[in-house]
């Protein structure tokens, strides 16, 4: 039947509508990662600029990311050094640092860093507006080398290429410890303050790992308490005809409507007296008692069984506790795997929760840690921002590629998406 | 009572034991403390102190509990009102036999599982006025964006929309319901002579109307409860103005900046009570216009 109608359910102008509504629902995420893959010069620009863009010079044959050029502060001089760690390779310095045919240089022996002075030959003056390409990129250096090289505009070359290093140096910038806070920024970024030398890693106990495994941790034990603790209380919602079940039942859903804002004031009571604050115990043991929305699910499910399976059971002698065990469990298989990644959802995205009752950062969650280093940034560096940001989501999109199925059936017949 | 029920009694506890325990700690142990310290000056470092009606009669002068209940109703009437004409409309759209819909779907979906802590990282940095990429795309048509979170008038506004960009969660639901509805319907509609709104309106609407009902109020409760995208765009005052100061964002800081645990636990029984009030109008409401048999 030809229908004018666009929304007639073969009609493939419904594909015009579509497109647009995809592209604007994709925007965020693409920015998200493309963004994630820009070098931070690019960052920022207006207007903004899409496809990552890395800046090169070559050097005795080898195409060597930099920063692009960007006027020198005030007047350079240009001298190659005769002596030192790398005599015959040209240096830009301060006039200060050059006098009567040496300059001064910072070389980090073991852990400290010391000046010498080295001959070195003047080659010309730079004035302060010249171009200049700052910064190797990180991996290249070693910590010994000058860092500010002198360069003609016209020797630097653009390609289109995504810079990867940014989840490295996202991770590292999310290895923030107590004693981080007081340090300078351009340092917790793992970029020297001093041009000639890097630092040598501080000793941290805190890492992006530490956050990860504490999310992970909290996730298992939740996922594991509330799939063991949902079906038990379920199956006696449900398989056990009891006095008092109905009430039961009734009271769960009524619980349903109560959000976690209105108890956080007496749970953070709670967990006080028990002496939880701080620990990652608030955050999973409440999931081995069971949870009102993953209960009422799994009664459904299980009502759906029919009655006559436990009948038979009974009669070959098999306990209540056999029943549940080996004939509801494994026939609840779907659902369970429902409750589980939702649970796992609702961890992984968790952050009001971690936000009360963690204080120390070594127990803190990968949500948590991201907003702290957000607002130790407060709106800068947002390639490393997004950086991490990225790594936050990808598990959980890898994981809906996995388990599409189950994301879809779950949200579609219980009417809510794991919030 | 006979053996047979004695022993299901038993293990009809014993099953639901844990159930028993976690909703006596965890759910009416608190509300019923939270109710008592709502009646208490408490600081949680000493002990309460019993004050009568004084937090309410406070907070009912508290200029901040207004503006943070105003701004959460705006944001949940907002959020919810348009995330449902957006969920509705792609279902709509994707309920279709053309090619490519799985697609489609997954395109509008991936965004509903973004966690809020980087989904608002994101947003804040699409939303820069000077360098955010919607400024910068509107300047591109010739529209001079406002400053969006660091305007007050645009804040709120703001955080609606990036509400609306997770409706792919909603439009799933309403598909499947969708689907369910019996084609034998549309084609007697089709055969009466209905054109595509009568359809839409008598037809899909009514057939997918508990769906909407469950979807809305579960997306109202969640509405009131907005905290982290505030919390990580505007900070915790709920700047500009503090125009995105959403209901949970005040609790928390009277309770975990202030320490006035006893006047955000009467803030938590007032939500609490907006929140019975709502569903059991949502309810009443549905009552009239939700179509339950098939």
């Amino acid at each position: 039947m030809a229908s004018p109608n666009p929304l007639n359910r073969t009609n493939p102008l419904i594909h015009l509508p579509l497109i647009l509504l995809a592209v604007l629902f994709s925007i965020p995420l693409i920015w998200l990662i493309l963004t994630s893959l820009q070098p931070r010069e690019q960052v920022g620009k207006i207007p903004p600029e899409w496809l990552p863009r890395q800046h090169y010079i070559t050097l005795q044959g080898e195409n060597i990311p930099v920063t692009p050029p960007a006027p020198v502060g005030s007047e350079k001089v240009l001298v190659v050094p005769s002596g030192g760690e790398h005599p015959g390779k040209p240096v830009l310095v301060d006039p200060a640092d050059y006098q009567d045919g040496t300059i001064k240089v910072s070389v980090q022996v073991a852990d400290r860093v010391e000046e010498q002075r080295v001959p070195a030959a003047l080659q010309q003056k730079v004035p302060g507006n010249f171009v200049i390409v700052k910064e190797w990129f990180l991996s290249k250096y070693t910590p010994h080398e000058a860092r500010i090289f002198y360069v003609e505009p016209g020797d630097v070359h653009v390609k289109i290429k995504p810079l990867f290093g940014n989840f490295p140096e996202a991770i590292r910038a999310l290895t923030a410890s107590e004693k981080d806070k007081a340090r300078p920024l351009s340092e917790l970024l793992g970029k020297s303050t001093f041009p000639w030398t890097r630092k040598g890693d501080h000793t941290k106990t805190i890492t992006f790992l530490t956050y990860l495994s504490n999310t992970l941790l909290v996730a298992i034990l939740s996922v594991l308490g509330t799939v063991a603790s949902s079906s038990m209380v379920a199956y006696g919602l449900s398989r056990i005809e009891w006095k008092g079940r109905k009430t039961l039942f009734n009271i769960t859903l009524a619980t349903m409507m109560v959000p976690f804002p209105v108890l956080m004031v007496p749970l953070y009571g709670v967990f006080r007296s028990l002496g939880w604050i701080g620990t990652l115990l608030p955050l999973w043991v409440p999931a081995f008692f069971g949870g009102a929305f993953n209960i009422f699910l799994l009664r459904q499910f299980f009502l759906t069984i029919p009655g006559e399976l436990s009948d038979a059971a009974r009669i070959d002698g098999c306990n209540e506790f056999g029943i549940f065990w080996r004939i509801i469990l494994p026939l609840a298989r779907p659902s369970l795997s429902v409750v589980a990644l939702f649970q796992f959802l609702a961890v992984w995205n968790d952050f009001l929760g971690p936000l009360i009752y963690l204080t120390e950062p070594d127990t803190f969650t990968m949500a948590l840690g991201l907003q702290q280093y957000q607002s130790q940034l407060g709106g800068s560096e947002w390639h490393l921002m997004m950086g991490a940001s990225v790594l936050l989501v990808l598990p959980i999109i890898v994981l809906f590629f996995f388990a599409q199925k189950t994301f879809i059936q779950g949200i579609s017949t219980t009417g809510m998406g794991g919030r | 009572m006979t053996s047979l029920e004695r022993s299901n009694l038993r293990n009809g506890l014993m099953f639901c034991a844990p159930w028993l325990i976690g909703l006596t700690v965890f759910l009416i142990y608190p509300l019923v403390a939270a109710f008592y310290y709502s009646l208490c000056d408490y600081s949680v470092l000493l002990p309460p102190v019993f004050i009568g009606l004084d937090n309410y009669v406070d907070l009912m002068k508290d200029p901040l509990f207004w503006k943070s209940l105003y701004n959460t109703a705006y944001f949940a009437v907002g959020s919810v009102g348009l995330g449902v004409i957006m969920s509705l409309t792609l279902a709509l759209f994707l309920n279709s036999k053309v090619k490519g819909i799985a697609l489609y779907r997954t395109l509008f979906f991936l965004p509903s599982l973004m966690p809020v802590v980087a989904g608002s990282l994101l947003w804040l940095w699409m939303y820069n006025g000077e360098s955010g990429i919607i400024n910068n795309g509107l300047r591109a048509i010739g529209i001079h964006g406002p400053a969006w979170l660091a305007d007050p008038a645009w804040a709120k506004t703001a955080i609606v929309i990036m509400a609306v960009w997770g409706a792919g969660n909603a439009m799933v639901i309403y598909l499947a319901g969708l689907q369910d509805v019996p084609t034998s319907l549309y084609e007697a509609a089709l055969i009466d002579g209905a054109g595509f709104f009568q359809r839409l309106f008598n037809v899909t609407i009514p057939m997918i109307s508990p769906v909407i009902y469950f979807n809305v109020v579960m997306s109202i409760i969640g509405g009131f409860q907005a905290f982290t995208q505030a919390f990580i765009m505007t900070g915790s005052t709920g700047a500009p103005e503090r125009s995105t100061l959403f209901y949970v964002l005040n609790l928390y800081n009277v309770g975990f900046q202030d320490l006035r645990m006893g006047y955000a636990s009467a803030m938590a029984w007032v939500l609490f009570v907006i929140i019975l009030v709502l569903t059991f109008a949502a309810t009443k409401l549905s009552q009239r216009w939700v179509t339950y048999d098939r």
